[in-house]
């Protein structure tokens, strides 16, 4: 039988169909008008992380999907879609960038933020595991000493903690400090598992030691970096601030430039 | 005002905000498109969010008169078009296949995979598996000016703004898409009679 234009024409109309449940999620989080979330481990234990086509967008510790749904559309304003896991390059990069290799890039998407609060965690992002610096520090690195305080609460409001990591700036005096991430502790679990010792960096804070030179290069750093891990005790010398180490003639390390956020900032 | 007059307004003023109502109104269509161009689901389904995404960062770059203006049904096409097209040259290019430009006698079209899911039985038992096989035998030109003409329904001056051609052009070419399609629906039933279905 031979189909007249009229079935032909129907026949084509019937091949219109539904797009699939998937298109307009996938859609959204491309663009970045939604989210995608899913849960991962680290050395603080479960995390969920969440992310669109910009970027990650949020860390935050393992809770169930509802009580995460509704913090993430509160601050973000925008609705998430669970997955089963993390995409395996995003996974990867999140799994090197916390075993400290900072070249593995990883997009942010950290709209709706300040410039000072990305100032903040850009300067923070500089800092090699292992290895702590003073809220002070990051203040004066960004240009604006005076704003310690700030900076505590912008670390404080770091919506991707571990991949930017807030847990290696501590307070200036030397203690610890709080931790966004599930409270303090969480913050000396994550560094003794970068290596350092959360107990003896605070001991030798509360000593008044604050920089440590070396009796050879006559350069000075901040306690945890890497060149002043490198001093053997025999040449290792202590220094209570930046001027006492400038004043005995020593000068300051390029790596981890210890003068930052001091009053001497300038020297 | 219909929809898309609402959907122009509101993409003008607030696009972040109206995207998503774009994108419920329109993924039907634009899938739809892709899969009758394109004949794979999974192809289709790539090519219609690739040309959402498309649509919202043109969207992002066009100031508020620009969007008011814009006949969505009419844009959204050619852009899916646009994806469906460079999707093909380069499916070509690196996976050696058989171009879709060639038309092909029924019985030489290989069968995809897809054509084993549960949607492509679902289609069979409902008879369109057929007739997008055999619209898949038609020469690009006149595939695409049928699908859009009498799958998505866009009028035929539509049609024309999408393609690019005169009015007379696109509908010699529907016309001529649908005559090779009855001619192949007949060589196809001399062939298996018992599975189409009119």
């Amino acid at each position: 039988m031979t189909p007249d234009d009229r079935t032909l024409e129907a026949a084509m109309a019937g091949l219109a169909t539904h797009a699939p449940s998937t298109l307009a999620p996938d859609v959204l989080v491309e663009v970045g008008l939604a989210d995608r979330f899913a849960r991962t481990d680290s050395p603080i234990g479960g995390l969920i992380v969440a992310w669109n086509g910009l970027g990650v967008s949020t860390v935050d510790t393992e809770t169930d999907d509802a009580t995460f749904a509704a913090a993430h559309a509160t601050r973000t304003g925008r609705p998430t879609y669970p997955a089963t896991s993390l995409p395996p390059r995003l996974e990867d990069a999140i799994r090197r960038r916390l075993d400290g290799d900072r070249r593995v890039r990883i997009d942010l998407d950290l709209r709706g933020h300040t410039d000072f609060e990305r100032d903040v965690w850009a300067k923070a992002l500089e800092i090699p595991a292992g290895e702590v610096r003073p809220y002070g520090w990051i203040a004066g690195e960004i240009g604006r000493p005076k704003a310690v305080r700030a900076v505590g609460t912008a670390l404080g409001h770091n919506p991707v903690p571990l991949i930017v990591p807030c847990h290696r700036v501590v307070r200036t005096d030397g203690t610890i400090g709080q931790y966004s991430l599930g409270g303090p502790a969480n913050k000396r679990t994550i560094l003794r598992a970068e290596g350092l010792d959360p107990d003896g960096l605070e001991d030798q804070a509360r000593g008044g030691i604050r920089f440590v030179g070396s009796d050879t290069t006559h350069i000075v750093c901040l306690p945890t970096c890497h060149h002043a891990k490198r001093i053997t005790p025999a040449h290792r010398v202590p220094f209570r601030s930046f001027g006492a180490a400038l004043g005995s003639g020593y000068r300051a390390c390029l790596a981890c430039k210890p003068a930052s956020g001091t009053s001497l900032a300038a020297a | 005002m219909d929809t898309d007059d609402t959907l122009t307004v509101g993409l003008a003023t607030d696009l972040d905000g109206s995207f998503e109502g774009l994108v419920l109104t329109h993924q039907d269509r634009l899938y739809s498109i892709a899969l009758r161009v394109l004949g794979n689901p999974a192809d289709a389904e790539e090519a219609a969010q690739d040309a959402f995404v498309r649509a919202y960062r043109a969207l992002a770059g066009y100031d508020a008169a620009r969007i008011r203006e814009l006949r969505l049904r009419a844009w959204l096409a050619t852009i899916v078009l646009n994806v469906c097209r460079s999707r093909r040259t380069r499916g070509a290019a690196t996976r050696g296949t058989l171009s879709l430009d060639v038309a092909l006698p029924v019985d030489a079209e290989p069968r995809t995979p897809a054509a084993l899911g549960p949607a492509a039985v679902a289609d069979r038992r409902a008879g369109t598996e057929s007739w997008a096989d055999l619209l898949l035998t038609l020469p690009t030109a006149h595939r695409v000016a049928v699908v859009l003409r009498h799958v998505d329904g866009l009028s035929y001056p539509e049609v024309a703004e999408v393609l690019g051609k005169p009015e007379g052009t696109v509908k010699a070419q529907v016309h001529r898409g649908l005559a090779q399609l009855r001619a192949a629906y007949e060589a196809a039933e001399r062939l298996h009679p018992e599975e189409l279905t009119a």
